[in-house]
């Protein structure tokens, strides 16, 4: 194989690391927020309840979590969804791994959710009280005060936590072949097996390198756009 | 009728009585000074008329409108955002939306009240217009004409108070509170806000002032209260308070500031 065809093979593969990444990003992101809340509620029980899920997806890890949500219909309720769901897209449209990358999704999304609702209420907590009371005896309603002051201060503060996460999660995606979702490393290892090169793996890690280095500038820039005030 | 009515406040803290029955009342354009040594509790009351703390008992009433009688109860927010548009609250560390800047920390409020009038989608463009005039206006007086674009940390502590002083008049409460305005503040600022309040007291508005600045408070006021250990220990014009004190409190506090 030549490089340009090693290249392009493990591109096919960084084109999943990528669905995984952004998929991630899109829904864990929002979801991460209703699980804040959720964890800062003043009616114990849900708080407690949000407590323990957060406690739950953190002190596991992400590659048993992934192992769980794909093994686990199949053990309880004898019926594989995630096998039936590869199955079908393969026969209907001829995709690979539909059922296995969605198990990914499921768990990478729920995982990092978790981690971005405890950034979101780090973020929400340090804002200082006397901007909420400003806002109150100004006569604003509590959702004009959250979405007119408080969120963009917190949005501002949590930048850097999160460019830290987002960056984390990219290489995270490479768990996905613990269940065999052809993602780059699975594919570097496909050619390990397959045509005994070896090097394609060390290779892979420049697909990564150059997407955080992306990822840095993108974010980097975000930051400096918040920086024009200090709160 | 007195714009600012409170009756036998009570408030605790846990164990701890901060008010333990405070009555007073203040006149349309009158400038009250609240003073007191830390701890007598003259924020909470300035916290408990403006609804940031909920009274256990006693009365409030501003401008015929009853704020708290008795015990507190189920509310909607928009009951308490009505009443809350006839008080207003200068803070000591200003609190300043840090994200906008200077004109648009006078304007978030109104913009926002505008919103919810019935002729807002018809008259947007005017509305705004308006009140972008007003904010100028104001804060010309306060002397910011030239921050306008400023955001609050290019401000020093002095232009950040007059700032939030500007944003609390934009909404033309009935009573304006000050907590301890100048108390955050380098000495050499205290005195461009003692001259704002001052101007706002020669055009009759209605003030109550948390304040350690003694001589101010006597320059200013038409009345003082002298708050100890939850309680009114004194009370009346800054002639009889400040120069013939009947208590025995109130004359060792005052002999503190004298230079």
């Amino acid at each position: 194989m030549s490089f340009l065809e090693v290249t392009s093979f493990l591109l096919d593969g960084f084109k999943i690391s990528l669905l995984i990444f952004g998929v991630t990003l899109l829904l864990g992101a929002p979801l991460g927020l209703p699980i804040a809340f959720g964890s800062m509620s003043k009616f114990k029980p849900v708080k407690y309840l949000f407590k323990v899920i957060v406690w739950i997806v953190r002190g596991i890890p992400l590659m048993l979590q992934i192992f769980i949500i794909y093994y686990l219909p199949g053990l309880v309720f004898n019926f594989q969804i995630f096998g039936q769901v590869d199955r079908f897209f393969l026969i209907e449209y001829g995709v690979m791994d539909a059922g296995r990358i969605m198990a990914v999704l499921i768990a990478f999304t729920v995982n990092y959710a978790c981690y971005f609702s405890e950034i979101y209420r780090g973020g929400i907590e340090s804002i200082s009280k006397g901007q909420y009371e400003a806002g109150i005896v100004l006569g604003m309603t509590k959702s004009q005060i959250f979405k007119k002051i408080i969120l963009k201060q917190v949005v501002q503060r949590i930048v850097p936590p999160m460019s830290n996460e987002i960056i984390t999660l990219i290489k995270d995606t490479a768990l996905a072949n613990c269940i065999m979702v052809c993602e780059v490393i699975k594919q570097a290892k496909e050619l390990a097996a397959t045509k005994a090169m070896i090097w394609p793996l060390f290779y892979t890690g420049l697909f990564y390198l150059l997407f955080v280095g992306l990822l840095t500038i993108i974010l980097g820039k975000g930051e400096k756009k918040l920086s024009y005030f200090r709160s | 009728m007195a714009i600012l009515e409170v009756k036998d406040l009570k408030k605790n803290f846990g164990k701890t009585q901060v008010l333990k029955g405070v009555s007073f009342t203040v006149e349309e354009g009158e400038v009250l000074s609240i003073i007191g040594s830390s701890g007598s509790g003259k924020t909470t009351i300035l916290r408990c008329v403006n609804q940031l703390e909920t009274p256990d008992s006693g009365y409030i009433s501003v401008d015929g409108q009853v704020f708290f009688n008795g015990k507190a109860e189920k509310e909607s927010d928009e009951e308490r955002r009505r009443r809350q548009l006839l008080v207003g609250l200068v803070f000591q560390d200003f609190h300043l939306f840090p994200q906008y800047n200077v004109l648009k920390n006078v304007t978030l409020a109104p913009e926002l009240l505008a919103e919810e009038r019935e002729d807002y989608k018809h008259n947007k463009k005017q509305i705004h217009e308006e009140i972008e005039a007003k904010a100028k206006e104001i804060l010309a007086k306060v002397g910011l004409s030239d921050k306008l674009e400023n955001y609050p940390c290019e401000l020093s502590g002095g232009q950040k108070q007059r700032v939030s002083i500007a944003r609390a008049l934009m909404l033309e409460p009935k009573v304006l509170f000050f907590d301890e305005p100048t108390s955050a503040l380098d000495p050499e600022l205290t005195g461009e806000i003692l001259k704002v309040i001052k101007g706002l007291a020669e055009d009759k508005t209605t003030m109550v002032i948390v304040t350690h600045e003694m001589s101010f408070a006597k320059a200013v006021s038409t009345k003082v209260i002298f708050m100890d250990d939850g309680v009114i220990a004194e009370a009346g014009t800054p002639e009889e308070v400040f120069d013939n004190p009947k208590s025995e409190r109130t004359r060792a506090f005052i002999s503190k500031f004298d230079d």
